[in-house]
This record gives C-alpha cells, sequence and structure tokens, in this order.
C-alpha cells in the first residue's frame, strides 16, 4: 500500500515513515508532501491507500486540506489519520466532522499510530 | 507575571510554568525517551545578553497573544535531532534545525492546548528556527518571560512564553504561516 505523509517537518515525515514500519504495516511507496497544496497535487497523480497529514502547515492547512479530499467522489473512502500538535476537543471534532478517518495527538508513540491504524483497516 | 485579566480570562504564572513543565516532559519522553527534570523558573522581562546556539519561536495569537521559544547550545540540537531521528548529526544541518522547529511546536502547541481552556482558542504560527552566534532576542511589546530551564547531561535548554491579553483580538489575529510577533538582532 502507497503512503502519502503530510507534514512541514521533515523530521516528523521522516518519524512517521519509521513509525509505519514498526506498526508492520504493509507500505510500498511513500510520497512526502510539506503542505495541503503539495498534498492534493501529489493525490492527483498517485494513487495511496492511507493519508497521514497535520493540520498547522502553511499554503494549506490540514483541515482545509481534508476537506478538498473529501469533497471528491473518487477519494470519500480513503482513510486519512490527522496527527498534529492541536488537542482540544472542538479540533478533534472540527477534523472528524471534515472527513478524518482518526487523530493522533503529537507527541505520539508507535503504538498509538498502530493502534489507530488497526481500526481503519 | 503580566497575566492580569482579560475580561474573565485569567491565567497564572504557576498555570504557565506547569504548561511548559509537562508539556516539555511530555514530548522528551514520548519522541526522544529522555527524562528531563526542570530547573529553576525564572521571569525575564529585559532584553537577555547576547546568545549563541539554536533559537525556535513560534507566535500564538487569539484573545491572548505572545511567543514560545526554545533555546540551546549547537551540540544539544545536535544530540536532540540525534536522538529524536536516530541518526548521528555531527553538526547543524537542515535536519538538525528542521527537528528543533518541530520539538518546539510540540511543546508550543501542547502548552497551547493546556491553557486553551481558559484562555479561549488560539491559533499557532509555524516555527522560524535561528543558528548563530551573539544574537538577541526580545518581545516586541517588551512583555515578561516565563522561562523554565532544562537539563540534559549538563547541557541546558531553556522553554520560555510570554503571553499577555490581546488589546484588539479581533483586529490582530494571524494565521498559521504568519511571522511571529517578535523583534530579532542578529
Amino acid at each position: 500500500m502507497d503512503v502519502l505523509i503530510v507534514d512541514d517537518s521533515a523530521a516528523i515525515r521522516k518519524i512517521l515513515q519509521r513509525v509505519l514500519v514498526q506498526a508492520q504495516v504493509p507500505i510500498g511507496t511513500v510520497f512526502e508532501a510539506s503542505d495541503g497544496v503539495e498534498g492534493l497535487a501529489l493525490l492527483k497523480k498517485q494513487t495511496v491507500g492511507l493519508v497521514l497529514s497535520d493540520i498547522n502547515m502553511p499554503n494549506m492547512d490540514g483541515l482545509e486540506f481534508l476537506t478538498k479530499i473529501r469533497a471528491e467522489p473518487a477519494w470519500k473512502d480513503l482513510p486519512i489519520l490527522m496527527v498534529s500538535t492541536e488537542g482540544t476537543q472542538a479540533k478533534v471534532l472540527e477534523a472528524v466532522e471534515r472527513g478524518a478517518s482518526g487523530y493522533v495527538r503529537k507527541p505520539f508513540t508507535a503504538d498509538q499510530i498502530k493502534e489507530k491504524l488497526a481500526g481503519l483497516f | 507575571m503580566s497575566n492580569e485579566q482579560a475580561g474573565a480570562l485569567v491565567i497564572t504564572s504557576a498555570d504557565l510554568c506547569d504548561a511548559i513543565k509537562t508539556a516539555t516532559q511530555d514530548v522528551f519522553s514520548t519522541m526522544l525517551s529522555v527524562e528531563l527534570k526542570p530547573g529553576e523558573v525564572f521571569t525575564e522581562k529585559q532584553e537577555a545578553a547576547p546568545a549563541s546556539g539554536v533559537v525556535s519561536l513560534i507566535g500564538l495569537a487569539g484573545p491572548w497573544v505572545g511567543t514560545g521559544s526554545v533555546s540551546c547550545t549547537a551540540s544539544l540540537a545536535c544530540r536532540i535531532a540525534s536522538q529524536m531521528l536516530m541518526a548521528e548529526y555531527p553538526g547543524i544541518s537542515e535536519d538538525v534545525l528542521d527537528a528543533v522547529a518541530e520539538v518546539t511546536n510540540m511543546i508550543i502547541g501542547n502548552v497551547k492546548t493546556a491553557l486553551e481552556n481558559r484562555l479561549g482558542s488560539m491559533l499557532l504560527s509555524t516555527p522560524t528556527v535561528i543558528y548563530g552566534r551573539n544574537f538577541q532576542t526580545r518581545s516586541a511589546r517588551n512583555q515578561e518571560w516565563t522561562v523554565v530551564p532544562f537539563e540534559w547531561d549538563n547541557e541546558r535548554m531553556c522553554v520560555q512564553v510570554c503571553i499577555a491579553p490581546n488589546p484588539d483580538a479581533e483586529s490582530q489575529k494571524i494565521r498559521p504561516g504568519f511571522p511571529v510577533p517578535h523583534m530579532l538582532n542578529v
């Protein structure tokens, strides 16, 4: 399964890749984007089976990115896990209302990611 | 410190210190497997003495506005990146600065979340990281900083926040990605 990781931090993109391996997710190619604009452009070119996205990013934040994905019928059921420092209940609810499949707050452990992914597949 | 009332919204210096300590220890134990102990908290109002090393800054905006920062020596920044990314970083590089920026984002982001129940929803800018020698940072509004030092094997890292009621909350909102409300002399 190919995966798209969207985060403006290259460090977090690396860590999430490592965590996916630790979580024994059968990943193929991992595509990386540093904001929602890049993420959408990649999604139009590549077919992925999972998206991990931050919320606070320049150009297009994760919530707008999420809304645009869900507006596209082809991506209606694409699993999208939000991974963000935003931790208030209101923000989590907003992400879920916009179509997030799951939400993990930073800082995160590999087990937390693994647990959320187990609920998606 | 200067956390007077903004309508009914109030935080104390102790609230801010607790939020900084909890967020920093949580980020380091979870992402770096390092248990940090806080040192003695202090406040700073005047410009700090010229510093060298790495400073990462993030702006907060909403009903309260301010800045959060993480500062440390270059060698400690390399160690943070090495521990977080499980790779060796003998000197400052893009990866090291990015790791410090993300640590700052997580710490100040969690401080923000801890304060939001009492102060209302705030926005966080993306981090700005500076590496250099003999530079100074100061708040444009000359606000007081609450500084919590931490030690990791005899190297010091400071996490500090200055935050105050926004006199014009509606007109001074910023979006993530906007520059931090901070002055910098490099």
